[in-house]
């Protein structure tokens, strides 16, 4: 052990300042390593909101929550779904999920109603691609706000921010089957409300 | 009775999600190539993915950004 020896005749107090330069050093690439993230975050918190304010609000309590518990980030890991984490579960602890309760009146018996519904209003025009385009932004923007929060949540990380099942499980804390059928129903809730829409603009 | 196609509205989903085992997978597709009308519904399914997800994609706002470089906790 020849070199026990050095290391108990350095001096402690270089040694904490290494330690606080090191940590320093950590932090600002965290918060930068953050901050680089926020636009495919907000991609996400944007619908995970119900509103652009309550959006913003969200980021900003996120980041701040963030930036204060950096050290419970592990490095390596995917740090994306840590913050969405921190968010879903901010959103959640603010109380902004009072809006109207889950319907439960029946979503039509198959997938495709929506489909059907573009395709017999549209002008003989039936190709997929173009029957999506009668839907607006404001449209899907609107259907999406009013999907909700229990399936939106998952809608919304899967489909909108690419997370896997198993990383809106872990996001979310549920299981992997309950994203998967809140999914499926989240969906359907979309395309009913689409579909909706569609008919309103029509008549 | 075997309605092929009802299985196929159950597979859509998963399809989609490209979380189908290979055989399945096969299933599926020897499926669509022979059913039109499932075609095109799958078609219209991936088709209003892509564009829920284009326009649900709203840019982050300048001040916003701002705001949260601003949340960053000072070096002593």
């Amino acid at each position: 052990m020849a070199h026990a020896g050095t290391v108990d005749r350095m001096d402690a107090e270089p040694e904490e300042a290494q330690r606080l330069a090191t940590e320093a050093r950590d932090r600002v690439r965290f918060e930068e390593d953050a901050l680089a993230l926020s636009d495919q975050v907000y991609r996400v918190a944007r619908h995970l909101a119900s509103s652009r304010e309550d959006a913003d609000e969200l980021m900003q309590e996120t980041y701040a929550r963030a930036f204060r518990s950096w050290r419970s980030f592990t490095p390596g890991t995917n740090m994306r779904a840590w913050l969405l984490r921190i968010l879903t579960n901010l959103n959640i602890d603010r109380g902004r999920r009072q809006q109207r309760a889950p319907q439960m009146q029946p979503l039509e018996a198959n997938d495709y109603f929506l489909y059907d519904r573009l395709a017999e209003n549209g002008d003989g025009v039936s190709d997929e691609e173009q029957v999506v385009e009668r839907l607006s932004q404001d449209d899907i923007v609107t259907a999406l706000s009013a999907v909700p929060h229990d399936f939106r949540d998952v809608l919304v990380l899967v489909d909108l921010g690419d997370f896997s099942y198993a990383d809106a499980a872990q996001i979310l804390d549920i299981p992997v089957g309950t994203v998967m059928s809140r999914l499926h129903r989240g969906r359907r809730i979309l395309k009913r409300e689409l579909a909706e829409s569609a008919l309103e603009e029509a008549t | 009775m075997n309605d092929p196609c009802a299985h196929c509205e159950e597979m859509m989903q998963p399809y989609l999600d490209h979380v189908l085992t290979d055989e399945e997978m096969a299933r599926a597709e020897a499926h669509l190539a022979e059913c039109v009308d499932c075609r095109r519904r799958y078609r219209f399914e991936e088709s209003l993915r892509i564009y829920v997800r284009k326009a649900a994609n709203e840019p982050m706002p300048e001040e916003l950004r701002v705001k949260l470089s601003a949340l960053r906790i000072p070096l002593d």
